[in-house]
């Protein structure tokens, strides 16, 4: 299980290959990425993200560990970035890696689900106006009760 | 006891962190002794529903007891991923 929580980006193609290659005996590499949209109409845009060091990864390790627990998994990656990101950076990655795809899938959606609304994580949307939090919305914390 | 606001709780209150002296039993004991402070405190925490709050680095309750706890903090829900 590995854990980053990093103002650096990542190379999504590097962590996925790496991921994949370090795994023995897995049929199965999920991996989903968190992009940073453009709100079109030219608008200058950025994303700031602000967390809360020490129990950021506290919480990411503990849903990892749920995930662990609930699917059968040979390994689980997580990355996540904060600070200033543009339009078309990537925030954020997760990979799963199973004997069979379901698993891997599973956990994969698992995590984004706990890790939109448990994770210590605030996104700012600034344009070239506003500058406005993202407020959490009521179907990602429904999603939670899927599981 | 460090109290720490995030998002839009640290920027409506002007700093990130206050060191807490006195011995709040519950969360709610401290929101109420924040809420004394000044507008910005009384105008972060008018509406609690809004809130989310972690003792010790752990999701918790206003009704939480804080015995023992040395860090808690205020923030809206979370929006990672």
């Amino acid at each position: 299980m590995e854990i980053r929580v990093q103002d650096a980006p990542f190379d999504l193609g590097l962590e996925a290959t790496r991921f994949a290659e370090r795994q023995t005996g897995m049929g199965a590499v999920v991996t989903f990425t968190g992009i940073v949209r453009d709100l079109g109409e030219g608008d200058l845009h950025a994303m700031e993200i602000e967390h809360y060091p020490g129990m950021t990864e506290k919480a990411l390790e503990e849903i990892a560990r749920e995930a662990a627990n609930r699917w059968s998994l040979g390994d689980i990656l997580i990355i996540h970035r904060h600070g200033v990101l543009r339009a078309q950076d990537m925030i954020m990655m997760v990979a799963t890696a199973s004997k069979h795809r379901v698993d891997a899938f599973q956990a994969a959606e698992f995590l984004m689900d706990f890790l939109k609304s448990r994770a210590p994580f605030w996104k700012k949307e600034i344009s070239a106006e506003k500058a406005d939090w993202v407020a959490a919305r009521d179907e990602d914390e429904d999603a939670l009760k899927r599981w | 006891m460090d109290v720490l606001y995030f998002a839009w709780v640290r920027e409506r209150i002007g700093h990130p962190k206050d060191r807490i002296d006195t011995n709040p039993a519950t969360v709610m004991d401290l929101v109420e002794e924040l809420r004394g402070r000044e507008d910005r405190y009384a105008a972060a925490f008018a509406d609690l529903s809004a809130l989310r709050v972690a003792i010790d680095q752990e999701l918790s309750d206003f009704d939480a007891s804080l015995d023992g706890a040395r860090e808690v903090a205020f923030f809206p829900p979370m929006t990672g991923g």
